[in-house]
């Protein structure tokens, strides 16, 4: 079953790189991710079986990434159908600059996102240290001509820095990998194994100093992909120049995948003893990306690279819950559902505004209630999410972090979290809310075009969940959080 | 014996790397590294058949496949030197030489309770990673990053072998296979850098900005 | 063999073989380049018919210009005492020798330079001017180099690290020697002028360097300074070969005679060096030499490894 699940998005991927036909690849595409999703879904009530002595299977944590994987595929998945159908095959006339350029062969776009939903999903099952690490790799190098999509100066640039940071980031993780090796070689009699579960089982054997030198480089290499500041460069440029399909994939899904690598080895981390100071360097780095983000934000004039930054945040946000530990990995877990729905709701929604206004600057959009009204008020309402105001799941588990921290007696980092918190939240609300408001200029009116089915209805499914989770946890979820915060020690 | 004089070499080759602005002979130096990095688990005299089975792919991948892919996309480029780095030649030679007894003063501190097969590969990997590093960060072709890049990988790699408790040959084919198809699509962006821009320095890649 | 009737041949030998070098280099040269060449023995007769010349002083020196060529023959022949052919002891051997040796060097330099100087002409205080240049950058790494075989073998004195180096410790400090040979090559070539970094034969203004300093030595003065230069050429191929070939272990008069052979197939070397490089552009040189300090730095580090 595992197999089948890596294997459905990876044949479909090389399936649609040979075939002609535009719509079978579309039907390959939509079957895949339908497909992919249902199996998911069958996990949570027929867990499956671990396979090749445990190196691929499925605990807690994984099936809580591969589920928001598999979900948001699904949605951008039908959204990338009506986004590709709308294309022109072409040249395109760029509206940013005057420049005249093509756009990759759509068999290669589509075998590329289904290759990347295939090592993400390889990496959500993914039991051992060498193995993550290769999938991780493997989610930046897939990912890499996808934002390579319009073949334009800006998006290569983009590209070459992703591919160029986050490969560097990714090799550092690697050494840190090899120091697990030795931490885990040089304390009992026989080396431990670099599988996740036997790492934890035996982690009071570990060598400490090596243990720690390990969580460094993995934090730092992961971190990179995950999008940590200082290591977030690449992050604003990918994200603002690739297709708004692709941002939503990178932001919602591939940036927890990074972060599943991280979680791994904090649980070694705890296990071993060493919660507290794996803690604070994640509470650190998460404070400082929230700190830069807050920073570019406030006086942000491009909204995609204003959604980039507050994924910067977010990840902050979520590596402070897990820092702090105890309660606040409940907040941090559910803040990374909340956020993976609303980022990627958040970047299809501008997709369709890009589409409309052919503009990404936030002063030259206005008026999106008279244009797209629809889109308009999904924009809003993912905007209120994404800055944490009730009643949004967003807030519950910001709400939660906080409060932990509180609880915990770390005023200083509960302070600063809070204060900046609310400098994102003035800076996104001035600019965002202006959008929608307003009339618009003359001639967008008449261009603008009628809504496609498939390009509001996957935001609107997420915007939806979040303001359910919002409301009403399930307490079947809720037990389910508890028992990943149980994996690091929490309650 | 023959891993000192290995490791000698290895020093030398990326002592050389720092100081030429050459971008052929980078690329015979990372083919020359890749032989070295591939016979070095094996150099210890000890036959395994799977040891061998898997330096031997190490070579054709790092030492054939690797440098090939590089020189073909240095001839679709038609360029053929570094231009002016961030440090000058010189500079790094003498940065190098810092590094050198930097990496050597760290493996000597290292509270590493395993004795490799020689003292000198530690502290020779930490250079070769450093000697990456450093020539991402200098350099302003796009290519010479990407040898950078395999540089730090074969460092990183070095130190790798060093552990007595070998990581599964699956896991080690499938590193291969991701810096393997990292040069591919760093190769195919380079490609592309050079047809957008007319050249491939990345300093000039700054139009993204806050 | 600590008799020192039978240690002082060594320097012996060095002043009847030294200018034989050149003779060698010449031919190995001439050899490459297809023609006969020069009597091995030119060297000699030079030395012989310049000493049997007058002494022409140029108004505008001083006493300085005089007593330099004496100056560089005293302490040239000072060093040669220090000096083991083989592994062996020299005439005078003490701790922290090696200094003494490094530093009468450098008062050659010292006295060549002012001597240069002394004439008043630009011509030769541009040769003056470079070799201060490039002497300042081979000191440091020829330092090194020996400190790094002095850390190796644990002694300070020339000729105890000589001896110290047998077979046996030839082979487990095999690296360390490689690249102190390697250092001591190219400081020989700079230091006695050749090719890459200066041409002993042309006398081209803009690329001399020593030979422009010596143009208005003549006579008996101008026999002392090539004496002098043949000595050095001397000091440095047996300190080479001393250090690049072990003890074999037979005691001292094989490994005499294998280190003068060697020193003399090392000017050889140098001869076929010669031939096949090309003279160095003068801006290039000083990276040639700081591949000396490379290599005597990659020594030291391997040194203390242990």
């Amino acid at each position: 079953m595992l197999l089948a699940l890596i294997f459905i998005p990876f044949l479909a991927g090389v399936l649609s790189l040979v075939s002609r036909n535009a719509s079978l690849r579309y039907f390959l595409l939509g079957t895949a991710a339908v497909l992919h999703f249902i199996l998911t879904c069958s996990f949570w009530f027929f867990p499956p079986a671990a396979l090749f002595n445990n190196w691929l299977g499925l605990d807690r944590i994984g099936q809580l990434i591969l589920s928001i994987t598999s979900g948001l595929f699904l949605g951008a998945g039908f959204y990338a159908i009506s986004y590709l159908k709308n294309e022109k095959h072409q040249q395109i006339k760029d509206f940013q600059e005057d420049i005249i350029f093509s756009n990759v062969p759509e068999a290669i776009f589509i075998c590329c996102m289904l290759f990347l939903l295939a090592s993400m999903t390889f990496l959500a099952l993914s039991q051992h240290f060498g193995l993550i690490w290769v999938a991780i790799e493997l989610t930046t190098l897939t990912s890499a001509p996808l934002i390579y999509f319009h073949r334009h100066h800006r998006s290569l640039e983009a590209t070459w820095k992703y591919l160029m940071i986050c490969s560097v980031g990714i090799a550092i993780a690697l050494l840190g990998n090899f120091f697990l090796a030795v931490a885990a070689s040089t304390g009992g009699e026989k080396p431990v194994s670099l599988l996740a579960g036997e790492l934890v089982k035996y982690a009071n054997v570990l060598n400490v100093k090596w243990l720690k030198a390990a969580f460094i480089f993995i934090l730092v290499g992961y971190g990179t992909k995950m999008g940590l500041a200082p290591m977030h460069t690449w992050l604003p440029d990918a994200h603002s120049e690739a297709p708004s399909v692709i941002s939503s994939l990178l932001s919602g899904a591939m940036l927890n995948c990074a972060f599943l690598g991280i979680f791994r080895t904090f649980q070694v981390c705890t296990a071993a003893g060493l919660g507290d100071f794996a803690g604070d360097l994640l509470i650190a780095l998460g404070l400082v990306s929230m700190l830069v983000a807050a920073v570019y934000i406030i006086r942000q004039a491009d909204y995609k690279r204003m959604l980039a930054y507050s994924s910067v945040e977010h990840m902050g946000i979520v590596a402070i819950g897990l820092g702090l530990g105890k309660a606040a990995v409940f907040g941090s877990m559910l803040h990374l559902v909340n956020h993976s729905l609303t980022k990627a709701a958040l970047f299809l929604v501008a997709g369709n505004i890009l589409a409309v206004y052919k503009t990404k600057r936030t002063n030259d959009v206005q008026g999106m209630f008279k244009v797209i009204p629809i889109s308009a008020f999904l924009w809003l309402a993912g905007i209120l999410s994404i800055t944490g105001f009730p009643p949004f799941g967003t807030f519950i588990s910001e709400f939660t972090i906080l409060k932990a921290g509180i609880e915990q007696g770390r005023f200083f980092v509960s302070g600063a979290y809070l204060v900046l918190l609310v400098i994102v939240f003035i800076g996104f609300a001035t600019i965002c809310i202006r959008m929608t408001q307003g009339s618009p200029e003359q001639g967008i009116e008449k261009v603008a075009l009628k809504q496609r089915f498939l390009s509001v209805v996957p935001p609107a499914i997420m915007i939806l969940l979040i303001l359910v989770l919002g409301l009403f946890i399930p307490s079947t979820f809720r037990n389910f959080l508890h028992d990943i915060c149980m994996l690091v020690g929490g309650n | 014996m023959l891993i000192e004089f290995m490791m000698i070499f290895l020093t030398l080759v990326n002592l050389i790397i720092l100081s030429t602005s050459r971008l052929s002979t980078c690329i015979k130096v990372i083919a020359f590294q890749g032989i070295i990095l591939g016979v070095l688990p094996v150099a210890g005299g000890q036959f395994d058949i799977q040891l061998v089975i898997f330096s031997i792919i190490a070579i054709s991948v790092k030492a054939i496949l690797f440098p090939s892919m590089l020189l073909r996309t240095l001839s679709q480029l038609n360029i053929h030197r570094e231009k002016k780095p961030y440090v000058g030649y010189g500079m790094s030679l003498l940065i190098g030489l810092g590094a050198i007894v930097l990496s050597w003063w760290i493996s000597k501190n290292l509270p590493l309770t395993i004795t490799p097969a020689n003292s000198a590969v530690l502290p020779v990997s930490i250079f070769t990673a450093f000697v990456g590093l450093y020539l991402i960060i200098t350099r302003k072709m796009a290519l010479t990053q990407v040898i950078g890049y395999l540089i730090f990988e074969n460092g990183i790699y070095m130190f790798g072998v060093i552990l007595p408790q070998k990581q599964p040959l699956l896991v080690e084919l499938a590193v291969l296979l991701d810096a393997f198809v990292a040069v591919f699509v760093m190769g195919i962006t380079i490609f592309h850098i050079s047809r957008e821009f007319d050249h491939i320095e990345t300093d000039q890649l700054s139009t993204l900005r806050s | 063999m600590d008799n020192i009737s039978i240690r002082i041949i060594q320097p012996i030998l060095a002043l009847i073989l030294s200018p034989l070098l050149f003779g060698i280099i010449n031919r190995t040269k001439a050899f490459f380049a297809g023609r006969k060449g020069q009597p091995l023995f030119q060297t000699y007769f030079d030395l012989w018919k310049l000493v049997h010349k007058g002494v022409v002083y140029s108004k505008t020196t001083g006493w300085i210009f005089r007593a330099g060529p004496i100056i560089n023959l005293s302490a040239i022949l000072l060093i040669t005492l220090f000096i083991p052919l083989g592994h062996s002891k020299a005439v005078i051997f003490f701790d922290g020798d090696i200094f003494l040796v490094i530093y009468l060097f450098a008062l050659i330099r010292f006295f060549t330079i002012i001597a240069a100087l002394d004439t008043g002409s630009s011509f030769e205080g541009m040769g003056a001017s470079r070799e201060a240049q490039f002497s300042a950058l081979t000191e440091p790494a020829l330092f090194l180099a020996l400190a790094a075989i002095a850390c190796g073998t644990g002694k300070l004195s020339l000729s105890e690290i000589l001896v110290s180096i047998t077979s046996k410790f030839w082979l487990s400090h095999i690296s360390i020697i490689l690249f102190v040979a390697a250092t001591l090559i190219i400081v020989l070539l700079t230091e006695n002028a050749r090719i890459p970094v200066d041409d002993p034969n042309t006398h081209l203004e803009l690329t001399m360097i020593h030979e422009v300093m010596v143009l208005d030595s003549s006579g008996p003065d101008f026999a002392f300074i090539v004496f002098a230069s043949a000595l050095k050429l001397w000091v440095f191929t047996a300190l080479f070969a001393g250090v690049l070939i072990p003890d074999i272990g037979f005691g001292f008069w094989p490994n005499l005679g294998i280190c003068v052979l060697a020193v003399l197939c090392v000017s050889v070397v140098v001869g076929i060096i010669e031939s096949c490089i090309a003279r160095l552009k003068l801006l290039f040189v000083p990276h040639f030499i700081f591949i000396a300090t490379v290599f005597a730095v990659l020594a030291m580090v391997f040194v203390l490894r242990k």
